[in-house]
């Protein structure tokens, strides 16, 4: 004799202020049981209408906005604005200036990995320990920020053409420091969670996602890479002195949410190398050009400018068109949180409800972001 | 194999639960006798003698010490420093503002022998609750009067206590941060360390260091 157990859907909300959720989000979950048949994202909870406001700012204020945008990643947003400006108002940027941005371009990269290892394995239900580990490593960069710029999380330390300031010069040992310290620390983090036989069976084969899927809605980044796409805008089309400097691109083929968090511990390596090339090749100078050819109220001439760099969570772009003005008259921001979230429902329909917010943290988005 | 990579994490674990902690007992710690002894400036047994009752404290974990945060010299932080001697009122700070939120009215009043006319500043309020302290007024400043302060325990009850005016600005303890002041990290000024800096002869002009500066200080850093 067999039993029948008669199941109907039941849609749940899942926010905006679900715990999980990385930021005010909802999703619109259909469930049957356990699985998801359908899923619904809403967002805009957390919109600031930043590229209005930077319609009303100068070229330089701007700068204070990008960093509220991804608050993980605010150098990478200073960078990615900053070569958009600098193409727009044919700005020649100053060597050291540009070094100094990568090294500090990079050190925020390993900070952001660092952040979305973290909450992924927290997601896990793995609360606290590796989630700790991480933001210990985390402080350390942050320190360095501190040094650099005076502000940990909201930097504004990047100007037209360079930096506003020379690193102190109790950064470069400082700097040291940490980069010696940190190898062994993600080692520890791949012993404690990449071999780990829980991580396996809770984050392999779970939401795969093929590159044609990928490809066809622009996902960029390490979601991009997990799936074997090499494509990394450092490598295909260098800004900044990235051409001048070695490094690997990790890949993974499965493009499942192991491989994703697996391609982001492999990243903190190869930044860890950048880093250590920039500081050898940077050489003493101006960090940022003279007054005279970039005066403090910028002018650019009446056209447009696209300008687009590898963000920690993929192709973050900034385009910006000048009337001719103090202040631009269009910004826009190809934000990667918001375009990788466009496949979310590919990833989520067919899984389970414990695995929802896993594979939803293994796209490593920032509200900040995606609503900016 | 099934289950080694598990020993391999819990022996992660076990290294990190070995260490000392990291975290800072942040505004203040409880400590045992020999640390309120230390605090008091006494010796362990001294303290026991003349001060019975705070020694009966540490000893039940009653007695706390203030910590202090380690912070970087170019911090900043949200008390503003300002030298009105060299202000001339020209609000190129609240035009720099991306908020808005410097407010200045002058009116045409002091006279130096040596400087001529100049203005008196009648208002220069700071509404610091709205202040993002990304210290481009500080930045925009062509002659050195505004700077960024190095302290940050500013919390009030009130929303309109948050405005910093400019009596509170003649008065404030002058602990310039070095954060865009570039003179002040040339011959090594820390505000942590060295205190309020209230003669802003002292404080010197921001200028750029040349080339020469320059290359000789990347050689010694090395």
């Amino acid at each position: 004799m067999t039993t029948q157990v008669r199941t109907e859907p039941i849609t749940v909300n899942l926010g905006p202020q679900h715990p999980s959720t990385h930021g005010v989000f909802r999703m619109r979950v259909t469930f049957d049981g356990e699985e998801i048949i359908d899923v619904e994202p809403i967002f805009g909870y957390l919109h600031r209408g930043s590229e209005k406001l930077a319609e009303e700012r100068t070229y330089v204020q701007v700068v204070t906005l990008t960093d509220r945008m991804d608050y993980v990643g605010s150098m990478l947003n200073n960078q990615a604005y900053m070569l958009a400006v600098e193409k727009l108002a044919g700005v020649e940027p100053s060597p050291r200036g540009v070094w100094l941005r990568m090294i500090a371009s990079e050190l925020q990269r390993i900070a952001s990995h660092l952040v979305a290892v973290g909450f992924l394995i927290q997601d896990l239900g793995a609360w606290g320990t590796p989630l700790i580990y991480t933001m210990r490593e985390r402080e350390k960069i942050l320190d360095l920020f501190e040094m650099l710029c005076g502000a940990r999380i909201t930097n504004s330390y990047l100007r037209p053409g360079g930096v506003f300031m020379d690193a102190p010069e109790e950064f470069w040992p400082a700097m040291n420091a940490v980069l010696d310290e940190l190898p062994p620390r993600i080692d520890d983090l791949d012993d404690l969670l990449t071999d780990n036989d829980i991580i396996f069976s809770r984050t392999k084969g779970v939401s795969v996602l093929t590159p044609e899927q990928m490809l066809d809605a622009s996902i960029t980044g390490p979601m991009l890479r997990a799936a074997g796409v090499d494509w990394d805008l450092r490598h295909r089309d260098p800004y900044d002195y990235y051409d001048q400097v070695k490094f690997e691109r990790p890949l993974h083929t499965a493009g499942d949410n192991f491989a994703r968090y697996w391609v982001r511990v492999q990243e903190m390596r190869e930044s860890i190398k950048i880093v250590r090339q920039c500081e050898k090749m940077i050489e003493p100078g101006p960090v940022r050009p003279d007054h005279d050819d970039v005066p403090w109220l910028l002018r650019p001439p009446v056209g447009d400018a696209y300008a687009a760099i590898e963000h920690s969570k993929g192709e973050l772009g900034f385009y910006l068109v000048s009337d001719g003005s103090i202040s631009p008259y269009r910004c826009h921001v190809r934000a990667p949180s918001l375009i990788n979230l466009t496949l979310l429902r590919e990833m989520l329909v067919g899984e389970l409800l414990a695995d929802m917010f896993v594979s939803f943290g293994s796209v490593d988005i920032n509200m900040g972001e995606v609503d900016r | 194999m099934i289950g080694l990579g598990l020993l391999k994490a819990m022996k992660v674990t076990l290294r990190n639960a070995l260490k000392v902690p990291f975290t800072i007992q942040y505004p203040d710690r409880k400590v045992g006798i020999i640390g309120a002894a230390k605090n008091e400036g006494k010796s362990t047994v001294g303290l026991m003698a003349t001060q019975p009752v705070t020694a009966a404290k540490a000893a039940l974990s009653m007695y706390s010490v203030p910590v202090n945060i380690p912070q970087n010299r170019r911090f900043r932080g949200n008390e503003f420093t300002w030298y009105e001697d060299r202000c001339t009122g020209c609000a190129s700070c609240a035009k720099y503002c991306p908020l808005g939120i410097i407010e200045i009215v002058t009116s045409p009043g002091g006279f130096d022998v040596q400087q001529g006319e100049s203005y008196a500043i009648d208002v220069f309020d700071i509404d610091i609750g709205r202040c993002m302290f990304c210290g481009l007024c500080v930045e925009a400043c062509p002659y050195d009067a505004l700077h960024m302060g190095s302290q940050f325990e500013r919390s009030k009850y009130e929303r309109d206590a948050l405005v910093i005016s400019v009596d509170e600005l003649r008065q404030a303890l002058r602990q310039p941060s070095s954060w865009f002041r570039p003179q002040f990290e040339e011959r090594d000024y820390d505000p942590f360390r060295d205190g309020p800096e209230d003669d802003h002869y002292k404080t010197g002009r921001h200028e750029m260091p040349d080339q020469e500066t320059l290359d000789q200080r990347w050689v010694e850093d090395r």
